[in-house]
């Protein structure tokens, strides 16, 4: 697989296909995995990481599963196409920064990606566009279960899978799902609602867009939890979390949209004029307006754009995205110039 | 309005955090937003659980000072370490450190027991194994409780047991 022809691609996650995917962008599945006998990466030293890298390396090419995966090393990668992994979410920024030992394998699809020596030995995720947990599961489960025979795994009976932080024991399993909330941010209701959900064992984060912005109206959910519970009942858990904010989300876009239909119209239309026609445009900007547009195309005021090409803007308007595109190095203002060009013309059709 | 972290950039981020229950509001600056970003994804208010073993620890201040700088035999870290860096050194660092790690564990997941997935593998291992970690479980309880003779017992069973697996590798 060539970086490259991912620019052509729309990631699994991003399709805007699947179960009540109006309200819920993503749902992923991450599984912790360490090999027994071997230190994890932070207390590795140089050689054994490399030892680990080469065994874990050895051990993926024996699994059918990962047949059609590239395995990249990071030392062998350049920034900017490291960056451009992490803006797909296929990396955390944490990975990307620093490179000794470290791989990261993606499948053609870009359902599957697993990190080499990140946090733990082996992290993979499976992400699936819409509110689909159970799917990103099973196959995650398949995968996990192809490799534990190829290679030996750190476990107990009774704490589970051991990973270097003592949060991610157990099933090593953290599920998160991304929402777009914005009828819940506009009608004030979100702190309501987070404050709801903190009083759970979940967490709450922004999605970080530009590899560090907290992208409004974007909320990830997932489980704090990892050991007692089994892989179902953590599932379970979530999904009853999720259908209750999906629930509200749907009422308030109803009370936003009967009430105040003037006012939401306009600033959707408002939104899309200023993504059609700006010249310069920033990452924040682009980020807020998008998601008024998809708001309103869920809402059913935007007729003509569809949420995958909303999504996939999301994307592509990210810094390495656009360098990627014009393959070179841009600064910020020129950056900004490209964002506006492209999203004009993907608006303006 | 001015970044809460560094007071000297426009705030341009908007976050709103929840760390064990907590909710709060965060208004800050690109830079400042590109380090805690990074944080959160590491910390995961482990350190405020870490804080509280202190005070654990300090109730036990003897048994654990001796505790506190047994190396793990497959990696080397000490409790101490982990104290430090919030990080454990290999898998078998659990088992060293099982009587620190149970509480925590507790403390953490409000559980220790996984009712999860089994490796393969480790299935048909564990079958075998169990009765090791078993008398494990109760090694430390006899030390807990001060039942040294018992504990001496148990460590007995343990060795050999661990003896005749080793056996069987070769
Ligand atoms: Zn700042
Ligand atoms: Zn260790």
């Amino acid at each position: 697989m060539e970086i490259r022809n991912l620019l052509n691609h729309t990631s699994e996650w991003l399709k805007g296909s699947g179960p009540n995917s109006d309200i819920v962008i993503s749902s992923r599945i991450r599984l912790a995995r360490n090999l027994s006998n071997a230190s994890f990466p932070h207390w590795a030293s140089k050689k054994q990481g490399e030892e680990t890298l080469d065994k874990i390396k050895e051990g993926f090419s024996k699994v059918d599963y990962l047949k059609n995966t590239t395995f990249l090393e990071l030392a062998k990668m350049d920034s900017l196409d490291k960056q451009f992994l992490v803006e797909r979410h296929l990396m955390s920024l944490d990975h990307a920064q620093k490179t000794n030992s470290k791989a990261v394998v993606v499948d053609d699809e870009e359902i599957v990606s697993i990190m080499v020596n990140e946090e733990d030995h082996i992290r993979m995720q499976v992400m699936q566009s819409g509110f689909n947990l159970y799917e990103a599961w099973n196959i995650i489960n398949k995968i996990d279960e192809a490799i534990a025979e190829k290679l030996d795994f750190a476990f107990l009976s009774d704490w589970g899978y051991l990973t270097a932080c003592p949060t991610n024991a157990g099933t090593g399993m953290r599920g998160s799902v991304m929402l777009h909330l914005p009828a819940l941010v506009m009608s004030q209701a979100i702190d309501r609602v987070l404050a709801a959900i903190a009083k759970l064992s979940f967490t709450t984060r922004g999605l970080y867009g530009e590899g560090t912005q907290a992208m409004g109206n974007f909320f990830q959910i997932s489980n704090q939890i990892s050991l007692g519970p089994s892989e179902n009942e953590i599932i379970e858990s979530i999904n009853g979390l999720i259908r209750q904010i999906i629930e509200q989300e749907i009422q308030a876009r109803e009370v936003l949209s009967s009430k105040n239909s003037p006012l939401l119209e306009d600033r959707i239309n408002r939104s899309l004029g200023i993504l059609r026609s700006a010249r310069i445009i920033t990452s924040q900007e682009t980020t807020e307006l998008l998601s008024m547009v998809r708001l309103g195309s869920d809402l059913g005021m935007v007729k003509d754009i569809d949420r995958r090409r909303i999504n996939e803007l999301f994307i592509v308007t990210q810094p390495a995205h656009l360098q990627k595109i014009e393959d070179k190095k841009l600064s910020s203002q020129e950056r900004d110039i490209k964002r506006a060009q492209i999203i004009r013309e993907k608006l303006n059709i | 309005m001015l970044c809460n972290i560094c007071n000297k950039n426009p705030a341009t981020v908007h976050l709103t955090e929840i760390i064990d229950g907590q909710m709060s509001e965060l208004h800050i600056c690109e830079d400042c937003a590109r380090k805690k970003s990074q944080a959160m994804e590491q910390q995961f208010g482990l350190s405020d659980l870490l804080a509280g073993m202190a005070d654990f620890d300090k109730t036990k201040s003897e048994a654990s000072a001796i505790g506190m700088s047994v190396k793990c035999p497959i990696c080397g870290l000490t409790y101490a370490d982990f104290k430090k860096i919030g990080r454990l050194g290999c898998g078998e660092c659990y088992n060293t450190f099982r009587k620190y790690l149970g509480p925590l564990l507790k403390r953490i997941h409000g559980s220790t027991q996984h009712t999860g997935k089994f490796p393969a593998k480790a299935a048909k291992v564990s079958r075998k194994r169990t009765g090791i970690q078993e008398l494990r479980i109760r090694l430390s309880k006899a030390i807990e409780s001060e039942a040294f003779e018992e504990a001496a017992k148990i460590r007995d069973q343990i060795k050999e047991l661990e003896n005749k697996e080793l056996k069987k590798k070769e």
